[in-house]
């Protein structure tokens, strides 16, 4: 029987060799989950160490900018290192440990998550090694040199379009040749059972105080909530709370790029058909003999070919709906926001802001939005310069 | 029983052990690709992999992938490999298994697939990413058609259980943890789990996955039915990729030599 499937989506696609390392941490998994002295730890360091809860900021000066629905940002970018990712790497490095687990193993785009596993594995005394394409090394040596910083080695993946996908495949091969001694602490709700759900699982945090802020601030729940889609981690986070709440419509944000009918972009949900990547079935940019297409965003983050497996379910079943925002918006609110609110948003955020900026003008003043900041936007500020045409 | 079937069969009877070259069709083109069947077929080739070339493959090492690209830089796809089957067909009952990712055989359509399987003269197909779990609807359609499982020296009972009750032509241990590609030095650990497996079930065992030389073939020949090589081939059409032009009979007699090596110790256990 298939486990760690939502409708016909996720599931268990990877070599044999795999098997037991996958088994061995669903096991665990679900032993932890239910263990109370494992969550009582997991949310002591979220609190002490991460910073949270993070607030629910009302974006009054936006909100009146945009004259529509009322705007709250949910604060990731305010915890420890900036981004919703650790929330995720925290809840696995504990994990890890706990499975006696000496090395920890991550990919990343952006070098958000690299960045977060780095920290947790430099807090816990763990050996880190971090795969990353060779472009986005390119694109983030700020984070790359965080990662080192940390203590982490990070290995430029040049195979294929040396982006956020490759640097997924070189980590899984390195895995099924180490998977004994290590961990391999993926950093979004994709791969094979149980990353998907566990890794909701983790994020879940920010659904859950952004529910009790909410209702805290306004004694009432929200109308939308926005967030963008990469993998699609921070928008699960934000969501998965609210799922049973049928009047609280959910947006999850792609990246169309240069436009979703060019062939630069990387609108899963919008154009992608039903595939396999990386281990789980779901919405798949392929061409028609299956085969991953290069994609393209200004955001690193958000560059990636596959999407969260639950988010293809929540679009088909029609509870969540997906747009898309070009690189051109997701820069135009970088800038407004920063404008407006004095908070510079990663330009994957930037996207989800890029959205709420046509959403609420669409809306009555009493209707609310709440938008993920999933990330903090000072890693962007060069590249955002180079396409402003600013010489730094 | 298949062609594959048999073939293990009549290799049992003669006390032979059966060699299972690795192809990455269309590598350097498909044109090549057949000669290089038809000769492997000369040179002791008992059965052979076609793979299908895939732009991300998870349990394939740098040679193969390589090879996966030099084959999508011809465009190849399902629809030509088909043909290819089909060309060799004409000329040989070599029994063929196609070796690829379940995207693109999902893509393609899974009932599409076994059908042309059957049309064109596949006798079995190896999935690396496709585990039992999640492989019962091309199981359920591929009644003529073998599907070929993994399991490694890893795999513990339950799975080596499990797998080799779904497995049909043969099995497929992989004789170390890791990815694809020829090694230096090859564990006999997996001599265990074909052990386990021939306890379960009488179903032939080939090992495959760092074999790159004749002693490696007489150490797994010792005491599985076959075994699979991929890589060190592959590295021996990379070589020589030069020769396409200006040698194309040198290029394949190169292969083919290495091939006859393979199969030497395969001929005297």
């Amino acid at each position: 029987m298939s486990k760690g499937k939502f409708g016909e989506f996720g599931g268990t696609y990877v070599p044999e060799l795999l098997i037991p390392a996958l088994e061995e941490l669903a096991e665990a998994y679900d032993k932890y989950k239910e263990d109370q002295e494992f969550q009582d730890e997991f949310r002591y360091y979220l609190k002490e160490y991460v910073g949270r809860a993070n607030p629910l900021y009302y974006a009054e000066r936006l909100t009146k900018k945009l004259g529509g629905a009322k705007i709250y940002l949910k604060r990731e970018d305010l915890n420890h290192m900036g981004a919703h990712k650790i929330n995720n790497t925290l809840g696995q490095v504990l994990l890890a440990k706990r499975m006696g687990k000496e090395k920890v193993i991550a990919e990343t785009g952006a070098g958000q998550h690299g960045v977060a596993t780095a920290t947790v594995a430099a807090m816990f005394g763990m050996d880190c090694e971090i795969f990353m394409g060779a472009e986005d090394v390119e694109r983030q040596a700020l984070n790359v040199f965080r990662m080192r910083l940390l203590g982490a080695e990070v290995r430029s993946i040049t195979d294929g379009t040396a982006t956020l996908t490759d640097a997924v495949d070189a980590a899984i091969k390195h895995w099924v040749e180490n998977s004994e001694d290590t961990f391999y602490l993926l950093g979004s709700v994709v791969g094979p059972h149980p990353y998907p759900t566990m890794v909701r699982d983790f994020q879940s945090v920010i659904g859950e105080e952004a529910r009790e802020q909410i209702l805290a601030a306004e004694e009432r729940l929200p109308d939308y909530l926005v967030a963008c889609i990469g993998g699609g981690s921070n928008a699960i986070g934000l969501f998965h709370p609210f799922i049973d709440d049928e009047d609280v419509k959910m947006v999850g944000v792609e990246a169309a790029g240069l436009g979703v009918d060019t062939d630069k972009h990387a609108a899963t949900l919008t154009k992608g058909e039903k595939g396999i990547i990386h281990g789980y079935k779901s919405y798949v940019l392929q061409d028609d003999d299956g085969q991953i297409m290069p994609v393209h965003s200004i955001s690193a983050g958000l560059d990636y070919p596959g999407v969260g497996p639950e988010h293809s379910h929540l679009r088909d079943s029609g509870r969540a709906q997906y747009e898309a925002v070009t690189d051109q918006q997701a820069l135009k609110a970088f800038q407004l926001l920063s404008e407006v609110e004095g908070i510079i948003p990663a330009l994957e955020s930037s996207h989800a802001i890029a959205y709420a900026q046509q959403l609420a003008p669409q809306l009555e003043q009493d209707q609310i939005i709440i938008v993920n900041l999933s990330g903090r936007g000072d890693k962007d500020v060069y590249s955002v310069a180079d396409q402003l045409g600013v010489e730094i | 029983m298949g062609r594959i079937g048999d073939t293990f069969t009549k290799l049992q009877q003669k006390n032979e052990k059966a060699l299972i070259p690795f192809l990455m069709a269309g590598d350097p083109n498909l044109e090549l690709t057949k000669e290089l069947v038809l000769t492997a077929e000369e040179n002791g080739a008992d059965l052979l992999e076609l793979g299908i070339p895939y732009s991300a493959p998870l349990a394939d090492g740098p040679t193969i992938q390589k090879a996966a690209q030099r084959s999508l830089a011809q465009g190849t796809n399902l629809t030509a490999i088909f043909k290819l089957v089909e060309d060799i067909r004409e000329e040989s009952e070599l029994p063929l298994i196609l070796m690829g990712y379940y995207n693109s055989i999902f893509s393609f359509g899974l009932e599409k697939f076994v059908k042309r399987c059957a049309e064109a003269g596949v006798d079995g197909v190896i999935i690396p990413d496709l585990p039992p779990e999640e492989g019962a609807e091309l199981q359920e359609l591929s009644t003529e058609l073998d599907i070929i499982l993994l399991l490694a020296s890893t795999s513990n009972q339950t799975r080596i259980e499990k797998v080799t009750d779904l497995s049909s032509g043969f099995i497929y241990a992989v004789s170390t943890p890791g990815v694809t590609g020829a090694r230096a030095e090859l564990s006999t650990e997996v001599k265990k789990t074909v052990t386990k497996i021939k306890d379960i079930k009488d179903i032939p065992v080939a090992v495959g996955f760092g074999i790159s030389s004749p002693t490696h073939a007489q150490q797994i020949g010792e005491f599985a039915d076959g075994i699979i090589v991929g890589s060190a081939i592959i590295e021996r059409i990379e070589k020589n990729l030069d020769l396409l032009e200006r040698d194309k009979e040198e290029l394949i007699a190169k292969v083919s030599d290495f091939i006859s090596s393979l199969k030497e110790p395969l001929t005297k256990l």
